[in-house]
């Protein structure tokens, strides 16, 4: 009895409880519907072979495609975990940002006022690394923003928020920019048999969680997030830390942008990265980080984007259109927040407490 | 003694500037476009007819900003009362009950989230996240298509919106030799009214005062004996009931709901208010100032509008600059302001 | 009830998890009288204050008021303005963004006939209010527009304008400067002839001898008497305070350290201050040498401390280290000099609470090498170890989270991360606070000890007795004045006069 309990402890510290568990949920779902429908039950966890019109062989299934599809938003989590961590605040801007990114690579690609071209302008590289960069200086905007005039976060993206996607679009010169060439598809595309997104996003975690664990950034920002006043004194620069979060974010969502953008070899400035900011925050929320800042779980967050992911590719699947997803999201939010609240915490601490006294009693 | 002006201009600096910088805007659109008839009395009508909606939400979202929260949930609340009016009259149901329906959604709605902020202290940018979500997607629930409101549909609502309030003077002549008086739409006659009774309930009534303690110093506030969490809960019923009344607003000037309608207009209130002079810390701010807010960001529209060269993501990026630059005072006069404090 | 008395509080205890707060105290307030209340931290003033306003529920004992039949018990500031106690901060708990008018009026605004607020006639209610206790502002500009001590009187005229009999002044002129105190107090004075009973806290001594015309003295949670000014001189009054009998513990040798003063010149200041804390101020301190800073709190012992360390930038003066002139920008900058400091307020300044034992130990070395170079896992957990044996951390294990540790083991680990970083100036900000008796003594052999090896050490302590044991000299400090230093005959007694400073020879 006792062992019981104390095993039931830890898993409930379990930081990465919040996301697993939702994640098991979803995969419950999915597949009692599949078994509602007379599918084979486990539809939901097959993974094929599939030959390409090309004549490459990919991995095919459904988890393929929510690992494909959710890779954007797990990139921009695992900016925004950062954000999140350092500052309690979130950076709102980085879908639009992503846009601009997107766009600002199109352009150097098929150069200005050319809305579609299958010869690349400059060379491949130089077009995605400065759509990267242009990500890089907008982290930089924001983080100045922040870490300098200490202005609240929400705030202070708000502005990249409502210009960045505008920017973008007057780069393009109002049209949708098509950059038709084999190579710049790459990114959106399949390496080998895996879906390439996912390639990066693994890159991507890698790199961080090496940056994080071999350097001493990642205790540092957790440091200057629990607590700004003692960290100053044992001799971090706060205002740094935070700046560099936010351009680690805005370095993020420029990856993401290119990305998306090169799924459809496109720049269409006004639905690149539409309400994945939100995706973003919400992913980080259901990975367990507290959105009061301090502690962070990379991994959480990760499993976070999957998540919502495979959330929306289960609506999907139950016949709920793209646009009425957002209502589940919605609850979902409300659930993880209001249960995360401190009165409702205190509530049932009351309970348990009262439930014990009774006991002893 | 001589901080004691520089803050005390502070605030009244920073109105000055907002309405200094809108007759400068809309001179400068005068002079330059005048030719193309910008100077008309009909122009400025025009930016009222186009932002009367916008007017009602923003007037909302000052009251909850001053309390230092924020509503992000306005524009998808406002596409979901679009699209609620414009279903519920297709299926039958007569203007009134469906303009009260839609308010009582606003009620239920403001409540939710206003218990959300208020009593279980959740930060007000994800409540109202999340009510963003849950709009924008029961938008959709309700219907995916895009529905138009025509006189078939529902004759009330539809004379509603093609009803003139005609303005005695002001009038032009025009090439035909035809006397244009200007005219403003019905929903222009709401949203002043709207302005004006928030005006008088910031100014006198005790609700008012106690919107500008809870955003001044909640701790105070509540020692002063408020009650702060009724005081925040009934800011964001207020903001998503004035919401709703600008979805009415309007849903007559586009007699349609879809589901992308009003999208990011959430930012455009919020940059209105900004500019307006509204802190984003709370506690200062009034609607007299927002309403400026939103005549610039309109008389951007329309000037851009009226070039008719410049790439259409003109506004936006003129709205983000000016946003910039509201904020940056702002927080260059807080850093002064806490400077001459610590002397 | 006794004539003339308006609250009496009898046998109050109340104890937080762990520590005793108030044991058996008493209290008495007489009408039209000023009465200090006085003690050093962790005196049990403001927990007492709090069982007065009902903030904390007390244990034991009972409050009475006049003209209330039966004890009185409070639980909100709400309930405690009904009986008519009112209290004024520190911090003003006003709103600075609304007029005079509507911070004394909110929640209480007289109405027209529409229901609206009648801003007339509460506006000219303010004003008679505010010129009767003789303050001229406008009553219809922001509050924000005026000073601290205007901003404080406004407090306090809101809390006499609604009845008040017992008015609780819990350290109101902390922030405010002497011109603006004696504002206060004229104000405090026409109260007092109105027949209002005022509390008043304070940590000045000069204040207490210029308004006050009794004084209760708490240490420890216990009341140790009620005087009249007249009986209670300085010397007298701090030694109340501060508890004249010597503990028990072992007397710690302090071999060198008295030869110290010969050693050359590690830190020196010169007209060192900072705005509205610390005056400015000259302090040298040599190589292996424990310096400590005697005062009351408030005096600007840490503020001397925080602006040497640049915490608080200074506004003003030089600041040599090994006869090099340096500039401290932050606190960044003094660690790269060699510098350490253990803040005094441990949750707010001290520990990192979510973070690893480990992580804390090794967190200033890290900020110091810079976040490029990390400390190998394997050295961090060395390090770790070590100080945690070195210091006797009673930890699980070295991740444990800092938070689930007691507080004494909290400071040694705060010590164990400046230690870690090898500093040859440290400063020690009441490192003994809330630490039982044995890690007491064990810390004050430490700081003998590094003094020992070379380290100088600026040692700031409540307890006259603990730097006694472990100080070659000391710096006097006084309502935020470096007031002198004491080298010889450093006694309790002599001490003591040195802080109470004025009529010492009473």
């Amino acid at each position: 009895m006792k062992n019981g309990k104390l095993s039931w402890k830890k898993i409930k510290s379990w930081n990465l409880l919040l996301p697993v568990v939702a994640l098991l949920l979803v995969m419950a779902v999915n597949i009692i519907y599949d078994i509602a429908n007379g599918n084979n039950p486990l539809a939901f966890f097959t993974i094929t072979l599939q030959q390409t019109t090309g004549n490459g062989t990919i991995l095919y299934g459904r988890i393929i495609d929510i690992l494909n599809r959710g890779s954007e938003a797990a990139i921009l989590a695992i900016g925004m975990t950062l954000v999140v961590s350092s500052s309690a605040g979130t950076d709102i801007s980085v879908g639009s940002v992503m846009s601009l990114c997107a766009s600002f690579c199109c352009m150097l690609l098929a150069g200005y006022g050319v809305s579609s071209t299958s010869t690349l302008a400059v060379p491949l590289a130089v077009g995605v690394l400065g759509g990267i960069l242009m990500g890089v200086v907008c982290g930089m905007f924001n983080g100045t923003l922040v870490a300098y005039f200490k202005i609240q976060p929400m705030v202070a993206t708000l502005i990249l928020f409502s210009a960045a996607r505008a920017i973008g679009l007057l780069l393009c010169n109002d049209l949708i920019v098509y950059v038709r060439n084999g190579s710049y598809a790459f990114f959106g595309g399949f390496i080998g048999l895996l879906p390439t997104p996912l390639v990066i996003t693994a890159i991507c975690a890698v790199i961080i969680t090496l940056l994080l664990k071999k350097t001493a950034l990642g205790m540092f920002i957790q440091s200057v997030g629990i607590n700004p006043k003692a960290s100053r004194i044992a001799g971090l620069n706060s205002k740094r830390i935070i700046f560099l979060t936010y351009v680690l974010c805005g370095l993020f969502a420029g990856i993401a942008g290119i990305v998306a953008s090169s799924r459809i070899t496109s720049a269409d400035s006004n639905n690149i990265g539409l309400y994945l900011e939100m995706d973003a925050i919400l992913a980080v929320a259901l990975g367990g980080n507290s959105l009061g800042g301090g502690k962070f779980s990379l991994a959480g967050s990760i499993i976070g984007a999957y998540t919502i992911q495979a959330i929306t590719t289960t609506l999907y699947a139950l016949g709920v259109s793209a646009a009425q997803a957002p209502v589940f999201k919605a609850v979902i939010v409300v659930i993880i927040v209001a249960i995360q609240s401190e009165p409702v915490r205190n509530y049932f601490k009351k309970a348990s407490l009262a439930k014990k006294a009774k006991e002893v009693a | 003694m001589k901080n004691k002006k520089l803050s005390l201009n502070g605030h009244t600096l920073l109105l000055v500037i907002t309405i200094a910088l809108f007759i400068v805007l809309y001179a400068g659109g005068c002079i330059a476009y005048g030719a193309k008839g910008f100077s008309h009395l009909q122009t400025f009508c025009n930016v009222l007819i186009t932002n009367a909606g916008l007017i009602c939400v923003s007037c909302g979202l000052t009251c909850v900003m001053l309390t230092g929260g924020i509503d992000i949930s306005v524009g998808a609340l406002i596409a979901m009362d679009c699209m609620m009016l414009a279903v519920g009259m297709s299926k039958g149901i007569d203007a009134v009950p469906m303009i009260i329906i839609v308010l009582i959604v606003g009620l239920v709605f403001g409540l939710f989230q206003g218990y959300m902020v208020g009593y279980l202290n959740i930060q007000p940018f994800i409540v109202t996240m999340a009510g963003m979500f849950f709009c924008r997607g029961m938008t959709a629930v309700i219907c995916t298509d895009q529905v138009s409101i025509t006189e078939q549909i529902n004759a009330t609502f539809y004379k509603w919106a093609n009803a003139k309030v005609t303005i005695p003077f002001g009038g032009y002549v025009n090439n035909k030799g035809k006397y244009m008086a200007p005219y403003v739409r019905p929903g222009v006659v709401v949203a002043i009214l709207v302005l004006v009774l928030i005006y008088l309930m910031l100014r006198y009534t005790k609700f008012g005062r106690s919107l500008y303690a809870v955003g001044g110093n909640t701790q105070s506030a509540t020692m002063m004996g408020l009650n702060t969490k009724m005081i925040k809960m009934k800011a964001y019923v207020l903001s998503s009931m004035l919401c709703s009344i600008g979805g009415i607003c309007y849903c007559l000037n586009t007699m349609a709901g879809s589901v992308s309608q009003a999208l990011g207009l959430e930012m455009d209130a919020i940059s209105s208010a900004v500019i307006g002079g509204t802190l984003l810390t709370g506690g200062v701010g009034n609607v007299f100032g927002t309403f400026f807010g939103v005549l610039i960001n309109g008389t951007i529209s329309s000037i851009v509008k009226t070039n008719g060269k410049l790439a259409s993501s003109w506004p936006n990026i003129l709205t983000a600059a000016l946003l910039f630059v509201f904020i940056v005072i702002q927080s260059v006069f807080a850093a002064i302001r806490e400077k001459s404090k610590n002397k | 009830m006794e004539d003339n008395v308006v609250l009496t509080a009898r046998g109050i205890s109340m104890t937080f998890p762990g520590v005793k707060a108030l044991e058996n105290v008493d209290f008495t307030l007489r009408k039209g009288e000023i009465h200090a209340l006085m003690g050093e931290n962790g005196a049990g003033k403001s927990t007492l204050i709090k069982c007065l306003t009902g903030i904390n529920d007390f244990e034991a004992g009972e409050i009475r008021i006049d003209g209330i039949d039966g004890p009185v018990k409070n639980h909100s500031t709400r309930d405690a303005q009904n009986v008519g106690i009112s209290t004024v901060y520190q911090e003003v708990n006003l709103c600075p963004n609304l007029s005079v008018a509507e911070n004394l009026f909110i929640g209480r605004e007289p109405m027209t006939k529409l229901h609206t607020i009648d801003r007339k006639s509460y506006n000219k209610r303010s004003q008679v209010i505010m010129d009767e206790l003789g303050i001229s502002v406008d009553v219809t500009q922001n509050l924000e527009n005026y000073s601290l001590a205007i901003q404080q009187m406004v407090a306090i005229a809101r809390a006499v304008d609604m009845d008040c009999k017992v008015l609780i002044l819990d350290e109101p002129t902390s922030s405010l400067d002497d011109e603006e105190v004696e504002k206060l107090f004229v104000l405090m004075r026409k109260l007092r002839d109105k027949g209002v009973g005022i509390i008043f806290v304070t940590h000045f001594l000069e204040q207490v001898y210029s308004v006050c015309d009794r004084i209760t003295v708490l240490r420890d949670g216990h009341f140790v008497g009620e005087y009249t000014v007249e009986e209670l001189p300085r010397v007298k009054l701090v030694a109340a305070m501060m508890g004249k009998d010597l503990d028990d513990l072992a007397e710690i040798k302090k071999e060198g350290a008295e030869n110290a003063i010969n050693n050359p010149i590690e830190i020196s200041a010169k007209g060192l201050s900072h705005t509205g804390t610390v005056k400015p101020f000259n302090l040298d301190i040599h190589k292996g040498e424990v310096v400590g800073v005697a005062g009351l709190l408030g005096s600007g012992r840490s503020e001397l401390a925080r602006a040497i360390y640049g915490a608080d930038k200074a506004n003003t003066g030089t600041l040599s280290v090994n006869g090099k002139d340096v500039k401290i920008n932050q606190p960044i900058d003094a660690i790269n000099l060699g510098m350490g400091m253990l803040p005094d307020d441990r949750k707010a300044e001290g520990i990192i609470a979510d973070l690893s034992v480990r992580e804390n130990i090794i967190l200033a070395l890290q900020a110091r090498k810079g976040m490029f170079k990390p400390l190998s896992r394997a050295k961090q957990e060395e390090l770790a170890d070590e100080y945690i044996k070195l210091l006797q951390v009673k930890t699980p294990n070295r991740e444990a989270l800092i938070k689930q540790l007691s507080g004494g083991n909290q400071q040694k680990v705060i010590l164990a991360r400046w230690l870690a970083t090898n500093p040859d100036f440290l400063i020690l900000d009441e490192p003994t606070r809330g630490i039982d008796i044995g890690t007491k003594s064990e810390i004050q052999k430490l700081i003998v000890k590094l003094a020992g090896e070379g380290k100088s050490i600026l040692f700031i302590s409540s307890e006259i007795s603990e730097m006694l044991r472990t100080c070659s000299r000391m710096a006097i400090m006084r309502d935020g004045e470096k007031v002198g230093e004491l080298d010889r005959e450093l006694t309790q007694e002599n001490v003591m006069k040195a802080i109470a400073g004025g009529d010492t020879e009473k």
